[in-house]
């Protein structure tokens, strides 16, 4: 089996999941200058919401896919709510305060939302019942899953959609006005507060998508599985160029392909003195250079603004 | 048609406007000179709600407009063209446009007012597709301008259109607000440029320090020996 392969395939998988959830990043920031650091645990609403219904369901006889969309759709509402009421009550009442302050309160609301998981879902792993058909193909000496074919196709599509919504839509023009000048757009008739609710409220169905993706993908969730997760994401919007959404789709996928060639390689570059369990490392190495050789990220656009 | 009485804006401590009183009839259009920091900004800026006033009353239509949510100004059909132009500038031309139309659903007649806007200034049309950020000062101008028609608006506020351009692309704009005007637009139009604004216009308030000196009809200001020393120069 050809590893450099396999690797760049598991890295596409793991890219196109940083990816959705680096898109709710990068849409909040764009629109209001603001790091919501609560979206890592929006992403494991997702996850537990979906898996509950899941187990739930799994004996049910129904088809695995049927089930994995019923799953997906008792997460979808419970995460755009858990978005909607996110900026409703730690973000709004602070839109005049100092940057600093928000900030604050989204570290609050993590971890209120942690614990609220940890109540309902308790502290164990759960497992992710083997539902989905497990087929295998064969492309180029490595393997691919069914799954890892419906992540990938999936994300993308979804990321095209979101594209199509941004720059072809009245509501995708509304939100690049209110994220370039929020007064202007006010004067245009835009209703600013609508647009931000709506924000959260995609990037949190992203999210959902997303937790659903990543629990089944590696066959667990847990109520803390969202900080690690949110990081890399956020790692990743950062790398794209935080605040750009073609950005944070090109950074997910490239922190997705850096880690997993990173673990897969990493026992050859060190001796074996480091093993693939250190995968987590690189994303964190990733954002540390990315912060200090090019803030502005991959894809920091420039573009001159006369006056 | 606007009937502004009393109006105060304030900043923290700072009072820019004083307690202004000054309307605008239907299809008139009203100069508002005066010197840096007069304070007439801030009254445009209250007048489109992107600034809480500190008093006194606006009524638009017989309508009390001070307490709407700014958003909802546009649709009561009143279009700011702010000072700096304030156009999207990663935008296209033809998208800053649509945003100017963003209350209307009329899809067809949208298409036509762009056309119309073009037809206004051909520069946006050979620059259709082009980032608005890219434009010169001029040309943001002048896209402004289109946006805020846009909206069909009853009245237009202009904030400045002719700063820092040159004598041509002022001269162009004024053309189209001339033609704007002409067609029966309300329009009030604040100016550092006092002998251009008070030749287009019909009538004329000068404002200092935040209160409003001089009033009358543009021709009467334009001879005004006190306007001649301070605005025209001489
Ligand atoms: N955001 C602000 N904060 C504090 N003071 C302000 C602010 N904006 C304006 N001012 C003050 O209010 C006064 C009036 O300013 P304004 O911008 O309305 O004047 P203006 O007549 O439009 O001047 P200009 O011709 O230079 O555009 C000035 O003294 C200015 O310093
Ligand atoms: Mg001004």
């Amino acid at each position: 089996m050809d590893i450099f392969i396999q690797q760049v395939i598991n890295g596409l998988v793991l890219g196109s999941i940083y990816a959705l959830v680096a898109l709710g990043y990068t849409m909040v920031y764009g629109i209001m200058g603001l790091i919501n650091f609560a979206h890592g645990e929006v992403v494991m609403i997702g996850a537990m919401v979906a898996l509950t219904v899941i187990s739930m369901l799994s004996d049910s006889g129904l088809p695995g896919i049927v089930i994995a969309l019923i799953g997906l759709g008792a997460a979808l509402p419970v995460c755009m709510g858990t978005g909607f009421a996110i900026e409703r009550i730690a973000y709004r009442p602070l839109r005049r305060a100092p940057k600093l302050a928000p900030l604050i309160t989204a570290i609050g609301v993590s971890i209120v939302l942690q614990n609220l998981a940890m109540l309902i879902w308790g502290r164990n792993y759960h497992a992710f019942p083997p539902i989905l058909p497990t087929s295998e193909h064969e492309i180029f000496g490595a393997t691919i899953t069914g799954l890892q074919i419906a992540i990938i196709v999936i994300a993308a599509l979804m990321m095209a959609g979101l594209i199509l919504l941004v720059q072809r839509t009245k509501l995708g023009r509304a939100m690049r006005a209110t994220a370039e000048n929020p007064p202007i757009a006010q004067l245009m008739g835009v209703d600013i507060n609508r647009v931000i609710s709506l924000t959260f409220v995609i990037g949190s169905a992203l999210a959902a998508v997303a937790g659903l993706m990543v629990s089944a993908n590696y066959s667990i969730a847990h109520y803390y599985m969202g900080f690690i997760l949110g990081l890399k994401a956020f790692t990743a919007a950062v790398l794209g160029g935080i605040g750009n959404i073609a950005g944070a789709m090109l950074g997910g996928i490239l922190l997705g392909l850096i880690e997993s060639l990173g673990a897969g390689y990493i026992g050859d570059l060190t001796g074996g003195f480091l093993g693939s369990h250190y995968q987590d490392v690189f994303a964190f190495f990733v954002l540390i250079c990315v912060l200090v050789f090019r803030p502005s990220g991959l894809v920091g656009e420039k573009v001159a603004e006369r006056a | 048609m606007l009937e502004v009485t009393g109006l105060r804006v304030a900043y923290g401590g700072i009072q820019a406007v004083r307690g202004i009183n000054f309307h605008v009839a239907e299809g008139e259009m009203v100069a508002l000179i005066g010197a840096n920091g007069a304070g007439k900004t801030s009254t445009l800026k209250a007048l489109a709600r992107l600034l809480d006033a500190a008093g006194g009353s606006v009524r638009f239509r017989g309508k009390e407009i001070t307490n709407l949510v700014p958003h909802e100004l546009v649709t009561q059909g009143i279009a700011l063209v702010p000072e700096g132009r304030g156009v999207f500038p990663r935008m296209t031309i033809v998208e800053n446009l649509q945003m100017g139309a963003y209350c209307r659903s009329d899809q067809a007649e949208i298409e036509a007012d762009i056309e119309r806007m073009f037809s206004y200034f051909p520069r946006l049309k050979e620059r259709a597709r082009q980032l608005a950020g890219t434009m010169s000062g001029g040309e943001q101008q002048m896209l402004a301008i289109g946006r805020a028609l846009m909206s069909r608006p009853k009245m237009l506020l202009l904030d400045e259109p002719s700063m820092g351009l040159a004598p041509i692309m002022v001269q162009k704009i004024f053309e189209v607000i001339r033609i704007v005007a002409s067609e029966g637009m309300t329009t009030l139009l604040v100016e550092q440029n006092a002998k251009l604004a008070l030749e287009t216009s019909q009538r004329g308030y000068v404002m200092e320090s935040g209160e409003i000196t001089l009033s009358g009809e543009a021709s009467a200001l334009l001879a005004d020996p006190k306007v001649r020393a301070a605005y025209l120069g001489e």
